[in-house]
């Protein structure tokens, strides 16, 4: 483990911001820190940056417990949230900062500097202040300004929060691609599950000072740990009555959380899904919004309010239809736990249909019909 | 590893340690000893001693001229500073800039200088005074009026300057709102501005009303300290008594003075967080 | 506390003109203008008509006289130690108050702020009742003296002079540059000093441009303030033509009470207004300059 945090606490006040933190972070890896505001994810980039102490636990980077180890001298470089470029000193000027700080001959902080302006596509931009930048522009001089030094882990707070949502995309593959063409060990704090699932290779989870789950973003997509990360995952609604659905029985469980993909709608009269047909049960439609590449329908299963996509290649549906649903799998949680549970009639049936077969067991598969 | 130790503290920004001692330090020395010798001195009086000074006639009614004058003066400043203040933000005509800088000029000119010259422009044969004094008999000059006239000038800046901000920042489309909603121009006023105004306003007026009742420079002239008419002011008699080299009477009043301002300033101090908590919760 | 920029609150300001009455508003703005004129211009133009009343040989001859010269010595160096130490502390304290956090930090910001609300008088009483006859540093000082052989005097001498004009005037840097610095927040500096960057390099290089004008008008302001201070200064010195600083030497002619001597004293005045009237233009440009960027 490149970075590692040992029984990490912290305190502000009565705010406990870490509680029994435990993570370790492999060399060269990229790696979101992701939970929703006030989760601690922020303290702990900060307490591996040294802009916080903890109050117990150990520190380690690269075998080495750096607790009393100043900030400047723990090989980091830090990313702020709204970048902390220096407002009174130009592109040039911000990125050599660091590099006459460590008191660099002149010449090869012109080398230096060149050639981050040169990676980072910030050509005819030196001269510039950081008010007379874009967002992106700006991103990237906090990244150039952070990658001078040479640090050997590059930490990055809320790195896109300050960028407009079209950018954003754009900045976020970027970003991922400078990333592995340094090849440095990396770590950012989003909020943001999108963010996270797209740009890292490793997610940690945080909710209420604790670490719900480390894993790849397949691993905490599909195979969620605990009730907070299935429900912070993708569009997630609780339901409690969730063994009244048709396949699932009722377990020592609180609830169980269904994502829309989880629910298959389709018209009666259906030819594909005939062979299914005895496993759906009735749903109503109640609304229908329009999302741009899909719709996303409501419907009323046994009480039971249900959300799913519909692709609009797929026939017209009215408010008030009544619709056949099947609902493939879910999450029952308990206080500690979460737990996959797979429809039960339809895992019994044999399903001949290579076809449907196929459609039925891909996460993704209402895009296919 | 003297580095690993300097970082202890766990403060990432350098210099807590010297800002601190420094501050302190000059602060005590500067301000807190000396204010605090005032506070000593006026121990070794016996408590019937210190009764007696602080409730002399004259001490009371200098205490009286002072706080009255201070407070009605630092009323009209409320009055004029949100008028001047709206003015200075809310419209666009010639001569604004120059006007907006006037403002400060008590600020900048000696009070010594503040003092003589209304003194001598609302006596009887002033500039204002004048007039004044030969068409409708009133005399200013070694009265109460002029005492709060006076007041009024020094206390002018710190009013205006308190709402100025505060009306700069408050969004016109939140009048645009009031106003579609159908509310009048001085109903939008009351019920939208003014709460808005409050904090700063009762920032502007504590200061304004501090600063008056401690003034001397710009009021011992122009009020002529004259006891029968009660227009000394406090700081006059401390000063008188200092004069006299009656320094247990001089230190008795000043610790009351003392205790006003900082009750003053707390107030003042308690406004502003209690503001600053509000907007950030915005 | 955080203005406008310059175009924001010039539409701010025309907008609110272009729906308001014009009866309103020429009554307010004129109302303000009557104000202004009676309140603050008039005495100027006072001070400067006064002062002229007997002529420019007068005039002359009023502001050149010894006394005039001795005060005017005192004055200038009682303000220059005074804004010396007052923006050495003013920077301090405003990076010891918005750089960190720290318990009874806002206690602090209060008892920095005492010589606004406190009256001048009670600061010289102060320093008389810890340097004076029986002031209980007053031992300390004769002991220095003894031991040194020096001659310090501090009360009703140069020295006490000096600590009024600052002791009035302490708060004054400090609450140009507190806002300023607020605004500016921490992050700039925890990034210098992430890369390694030292307390003096750190301010040099990146926190001293963010305060440079607000500075600059800090020190105009108080330089204003302590040419003008009167109330402390007169509590602690009484001998003219020696300890005396211009405003005394203003109080002493006017005092006096002859029509020879009230001129004289407004044309010692006159000198002073200039200077505040300069201050002024100064500090426009400059709030201006610090507003701009």
């Amino acid at each position: 483990m490149y970075v590692e945090l040992k029984n990490i606490n912290k305190s502000y006040g009565d705010f406990k911001a870490s509680k029994d933190v435990n993570l370790g972070i492999e060399k060269g890896s990229l790696v979101a820190l992701l939970g929703p505001s006030g989760s601690g994810k922020t303290t702990i980039l900060r307490m591996i940056a040294g802009l916080e102490r903890p109050d117990s636990g150990d520190i380690i980077i690269d075998g080495v417990r750096v607790n009393n180890v100043s900030p400047s001298e723990r090989g980091i470089g830090f990313v702020f949230q709204n970048y902390a470029l220096f407002r009174y000193m130009t592109v040039y000027e911000n990125i050599a900062f660091g590099l006459e700080i460590k008191k660099m001959p002149k010449k090869e902080i012109k080398a230096r500097v060149e050639e981050l302006i040169e990676l980072t596509g910030l050509k005819g931009f030196e001269k510039r202040y950081p008010n007379q930048l874009s967002g992106g522009q700006r991103q990237r001089v906090a990244f150039a300004r952070a990658l001078a030094p040479n640090p050997s882990l590059l930490l990055l707070d809320e790195p896109f929060a300050a960028i407009d949502a079209k950018v954003r995309q754009e900045l976020r593959s970027w970003l991922r691609e400078m990333i592995y063409k340094v090849g440095i060990t990396s770590i950012f704090v989003t909020h943001d599950q999108d963010e996270a699932v797209e740009v890292a290779d490793q997610i940690i989870v945080t909710n209420k000072g604790r670490v719900e789950q480390i894993g790849t973003p397949k691993e905490i997509y599909k195979t969620p740990d605990t009730p907070f990360v299935s429900e912070f995952i993708g569009r997630s609604t609780l339901i409690e009555d969730y063994h009244k659905l048709k396949g699932f029985e009722k377990g020592d469980y609180k609830g169980a959380i269904v994502r829309p993909e989880f629910v298959e709608a389709f018209k009666s009269d259906n030819k594909v899904f005939s062979e299914v047909m005895d496993c759906s049960e009735e749903g109503v439609v109640t609304d229908i919004l329009f999302r741009g590449d899909s719709l996303e329908l409501k419907l009323n299963v046994n009480g039971i309010e249900l959300t799913t996509f519909r692709s609009l290649e797929r026939r017209k549906v009215e408010i008030g239809e009544k619709m056949r649903v099947i609902i493939y799998r879910l999450y029952a949680v308990d206080d500690e736990k979460a737990y996959l549970l797979e429809n039960q009639e339809l895992k019994d049936k044999d399903i001949k249909n290579r076809r449907l077969e196929a459609y039925l067991y891909s996460s993704d598969g209402y895009f296919v019909v | 590893m003297s580095k690993a130790k300097s970082f202890k503290g766990g403060r990432v920004i350098p210099g807590f340690g010297l800002s601190f001692g420094i501050t302190i330090a000059m602060l005590s020395i500067l301000i807190l000893i000396p204010l605090a010798s005032v506070l000593f001195q006026s121990f070794r009086l016996s408590p019937k001693d210190f009764f007696e000074i602080v409730t002399m006639p004259n001490v009371l009614y200098a205490f009286a001229t002072s706080i009255g004058c201070a407070f009605i003066a630092a009323l009209i400043n409320c009055f004029f500073g949100i008028i001047l203040a709206w003015v200075l933000v809310r419209y666009e005509f010639p001569g604004k800039r120059i006007m907006d800088g006037m403002i400060e000029l008590p600020f900048c000119l000696p009070t010594a200088v503040a003092g003589i010259t209304l003194s001598k422009m609302y006596s009887t044969k002033g500039e204002i005074g004048g007039p004044l004094y030969e068409w409708f008999g009133i005399r200013i000059s070694y009265t109460h009026i002029g005492l709060i006239i006076a007041l009024v000038f020094i206390g002018i800046p710190f009013v205006v300057r308190a709402i100025q901000p505060v009306l700069e920042k408050l969004d016109s489309q939140y009048e645009e709102a009031a106003y579609i909603l159908g509310a009048k121009k001085l109903t939008t006023f009351s019920k939208v501005i003014l709460p808005e105004l409050r904090p700063a306003l009762l920032t502007g007026f504590g200061l304004a009303f501090a600063r008056g009742i401690g003034e001397y420079g710009s009021v011992i002239y122009i009020s002529g300290n004259n006891e029968k008419e009660h227009t000394q002011v406090i700081s006059y008699i401390i000063m008188q008594k200092l004069n006299y080299l009656e320094y247990e009477s001089a230190t008795a009043i000043a610790l009351i003075m003392l205790i006003i301002s900082f009750l003053l300033l707390l107030f003042i101090n308690i406004v502003q967080i209690r503001q600053s908590r509000r907007v950030s919760n915005v | 506390m955080a203005y406008l920029k310059g175009d924001e609150r010039k539409e701010l300001a025309i907008k609110t003109t272009r729906r308001s009455k014009p009866v309103v508003k020429w009554v307010l703005i004129s109302t303000s203008a009557l104000f202004i004129f009676f309140m603050l211009i008039l005495p100027l133009v006072s001070v400067i008509v006064n002062s002229l009343k007997e002529g420019f040989d007068f005039y002359f001859k009023a502001i050149s006289t010894e006394y005039v010269k001795a005060a005017l010595l005192v004055t200038l160096l009682a303000t220059v130690i005074t804004v010396i130490v007052n923006t050495f502390f003013g920077i301090m304290a405003s990076w010891l108050l918005t750089k960190f956090s720290f318990k009874g930090k806002q206690f602090l910001a209060t008892l920095i702020d005492i010589p606004f609300s406190i009256s001048p008088v009670i600061a010289g009483l102060a320093y008389i009742m810890t340097f004076g006859r029986s002031g209980w540093a007053k031992p300390v000082v004769d002991y220095i003296n003894s031991t040194f052989g020096t001659d310090i005097k501090i009360v009703f001498a140069i020295p006490g002079v000096v600590l009024a004009t600052i002791f009035v005037t302490f708060p004054f840097i400090s609450r140009e540059l507190i806002p300023v610095l607020n605004a500016q927040g921490t992050d700039e500096e925890e990034a210098a000093s992430l890369m390694g960057a030292k307390g003096w390099t750190i301010f040099k290089r990146v926190t001293f441009p963010h305060i440079k004008w607000a500075l600059v008008y800090g020190i105009i302001l108080c330089t204003a303030r302590a040419l003008g201070e009167f109330g402390a200064v007169n509590a602690l010195s009484k001998t003219r033509g020696e300890t005396f600083t211009l405003p005394l030497e203003i109080d002493a002619l006017y005092l006096a009470g002859s029509a020879d001597s009230i001129t004289a004293s407004f044309a010692v005045s006159s000198i002073l207004v200039i200077i505040a009237v300069v201050v002024l233009i100064l500090r426009n440009i400059f709030e201006h300059k610090s507003k701009s960027m």
